[in-house]
């Protein structure tokens, strides 16, 4: 009883925290609204067309793609940490972000050189392609060294590279385009419209439903793959969906919204620790919970911290995810002692 | 019935064959234990049995089914597992690792129901791990995690319990209290146990059947009185047949060579020390009369230099004891550990009385100085 009034707080303290920060997210900026105005707005009382547009065309998709981009971010931490066993996996530490970010950095100069505007869903696929061949050089390394931080380094190193080459391109792609292009390259939630935010509903709940139903075999991974075997779960079927999902969902992240660190790292251990437990049925529902209130923060922060001048959203989740990391380092070694 | 069996299995790694020719057959309330050298390939057969690495030739068969052919789910109901590999699971508690044993009867999202936690309770109270249930796993000791591992095992309900080195990392005490829990259980539950052991006093105890591996087959396999008899176990693991007794599975160190420098008067147990810590000192020694059926008589027969023996039952001869003196003489000095007299050792009187007689005897403690001189 004990441990289900906790998971209930838990759930409870993360949707409260959501929509306060959504509300905050509406009304702060460099236009201030008050509460009722925005309500006002939101319900169609308020005849401002220059309202209107702030909360509907820019404030409303921003927050909602904060709130979903980050959610499928911190779940594809999560689905990583438990596939490669390593409390410090996530996607843009293993270099799949950066991967991400080449390839389909890489297709859109392509087109744009060409004056071909992608849409989002061929975006979303080339983002994939390059998600999934970091992927695969993480798994070769994996395949042969078992240690954890062998793992690490040659994820940062592959993330170096990806972002090299991605300079690389953008130097010379010399396009009226490249400011965007390097907005987004730094990561930022701004810039998706109604109809990105589309695509990325339908594929991050889709995703997030297809690991929800994966949290029973996950739950026997996480006692080592001797005893999911003997649990009865087909190993090679389970690991090619895990890396399927966690690609397609950095993936996803990345074509909308650039490489965001620390959110895969730093929420799905926030969200353990605050729900005690590590069973994937509570944590795949409160890691993407964790994620969008983690974003939406740090959002809310790249914002406003320094208005009208806007952060990039990474330096924001680095500030307050990176010592998540050392915290998870340290308490790692504790245990050992 | 056999509930499990192994038809000319052959196991290994990628392509290469490990252990090939393996045959065995377990009943329902049999243990078949595995032994051999490190490397032989004892956890490579049991991994293939728990279908973790693929069988290379030949089958396993469950209640006459090829496990081949069964579902993972169905092989989970009758089979479960206890590894050698560490786990540190993230924040579970005791309770949450046995209760993992229910997985393969939850549902599509792994819920358990009223029935799966009584199971869990139960599984927990009969290994005697009940305290421990709302106790972080990793803030746990080695013998009580074995204890854990073992109830999550039973959990599993299986017919078939299979155990890769379950004792390794315990202590004397540990390893006794996990078999003697193990072999309740499988009397309790007709449980059918295949399981791996480093320690052979151990195996030679717990096991029904034992299946010896060498030379990359199962070499032998049979009763534990066929096992441990003759000089078979020596082979097996490679050692100085003189120095292992298989009645306690027990091995002396090597035995210090070279000319005798000291005589013990042996008999009824207490010398077995003082032969040791000649042995650590290095000093060659001879030692007797000694009968056959003597405590002391596997110890001597390891380690001493010369020996004098006596037929079981008999009492010392004057042909024993002539030969004993003589030995004693070529000796610096003679130590008695004799302190029990009786018919059968009237002879070794005479030797001590010859000892003193010539200022031999010394203390066991005197053994430094007098060889000092």
């Amino acid at each position: 009883m004990n441990k289900k009034s906790r998971y209930f707080t838990g759930f409870l303290i993360l949707l409260t925290c959501m929509c306060i920060l959504f509300f905050l997210n509406l009304i702060s900026g460099s236009v201030k609204f008050s509460l009722n105005e925005v309500i006002d707005i939101l319900f169609g009382k308020s005849n401002d067309i220059s309202e209107y547009n702030i909360i509907f065309k820019i404030r409303l998709p921003r927050i909602t793609s904060a709130l979903i981009l980050g959610g499928a971010l911190s779940l594809s931490g999560f689905l990583l940490q438990t596939f490669f066993s390593n409390p410090i996996a996530g996607p843009f530490i293993l270099g799949i972000s950066s991967g991400a970010k080449l390839v389909s950095a890489a297709v859109m100069i392509f087109f744009l050189s060409r004056g071909i505007i992608l849409n989002s869903a061929s975006l979303v696929i080339s983002a994939f392609i390059g998600s999934i061949m970091s992927m695969g050089f993480i798994l070769i390394i994996s395949g042969r060294v078992k240690k954890m931080s062998v793992l690490i380094i040659s994820g940062v190193m592959i993330g170096y590279i990806c972002s090299a080459v991605t300079d690389i391109i953008v130097t010379f792609a010399d396009d009226s385009n490249i400011v965007n292009l390097h907005n987004w390259s730094m990561g930022t939630f701004s810039g998706t419209d109604w109809d990105d935010i589309k695509v990325i509903s339908i594929i991050s709940f889709v995703l997030l439903v297809c690991a929800f139903l994966m949290s029973k075999p996950m739950s026997a991974y996480q006692m080592g793959e001797g005893y999911a075997i003997n649990m009865g779960v087909n190993i090679k079927l389970f690991r090619a969906e895990l890396i399927l999902l966690s690609s397609l969902l950095s993936a996803c992240v990345t074509a909308f919204a650039g490489p965001v660190s620390f959110v895969g790292i730093a929420v799905p251990h926030l969200v353990k620790s605050l729900f005690g437990t590590a069973k994937p049925i509570i944590i795949i529902p409160a890691s993407f919970l964790g994620g969008a209130v983690f974003c939406l923060f740090c959002d809310l922060i790249a914002r406003t911290l320094f208005s009208p001048v806007e952060l990039s959203i990474s330096s924001v989740t680095a500030v307050f995810g990176s010592p998540v990391v050392m915290w998870i380092m340290l308490k790692k070694q504790r245990r050992k002692l | 019935m056999n509930v499990i069996c192994a038809e000319n299995l052959s196991v290994g790694y990628g392509k290469k064959i490990i252990v090939g020719d393996i045959d065995f057959k377990v009943r329902h309330g049999e243990i078949l234990t595995i032994i051999g050298a490190n490397g032989s390939g004892k956890s490579t057969i049991l991994k293939s049995i728990l279908q973790q690495l693929e069988i290379m030739g030949g089958a396993v068969f469950i209640n006459g089914k090829n496990i081949r052919e069964m579902s993972g789910n169905e092989v989970s109901r009758s089979m479960s597992a206890v590894m050698t590999e560490r786990i540190e699971p993230e924040l579970m508690t005791c309770g949450d690792v046995v209760e993992s044993g229910r997985y393969p009867y939850t549902n599509r999202l792994g819920i358990l129901s009223k029935n799966d936690s009584k199971k869990t309770d139960e599984a927990m109270k009969l290994v005697g791990v009940e305290s421990l249930k709302y106790t972080d796993f990793n803030c746990i000791s080695d013998g009580q995690r074995q204890r854990v591992m073992l109830a999550r095992a039973i959990c599993q309900e299986p017919e078939i319990l299979v155990l890769d080195e379950p004792t390794s990392f315990l202590d004397i005490h540990h390893k006794l209290e996990l078999l003697n829990i193990l072999k309740k259980l499988v009397k309790e539950k007709n449980l059918a146990v295949i399981m791996s052991l480093h320690e052979l006093d151990l195996a030679q105890k717990v096991s029904d059947r034992i299946i010896c591996i060498n030379n990359g087959m199962a070499e032998k396999n049979g009763t534990p009185e066929e096992i441990f008899s003759g000089d078979y176990i020596s082979r097996l693991y490679n050692m100085n047949n003189k120095n292992f007794n298989h009645y306690y599975c027990s091995a002396e160190l090597e035995r210090p060579q070279g000319k005798p420098q000291i005589f013990v008067i042996s008999g009824g147990g207490d010398g077995i020390s003082v032969y040791r810590r000649l042995q650590r000192m290095g000093i060659p020694f001879s030692a007797g009369v000694v009968h056959e059926n003597d405590i002391e008589y596997p110890v001597i027969m390891s380690l001493a230099v010369e020996t004098v023996i006596e037929k079981a039952f008999e009492p010392v001869s004057d042909l024993s004891v002539k030969k004993a003196l003589e030995i004693m003489k070529k000796c610096s000095a003679v130590i008695n550990t004799c302190n029990k007299w009786g018919t059968m050792n009237k002879g070794n009187d005479v030797l001590l009385e010859t000892a003193e007689k010539f200022g031999l005897l010394i203390q066991t403690d005197d053994i430094l100085k007098k060889l000092r001189l």
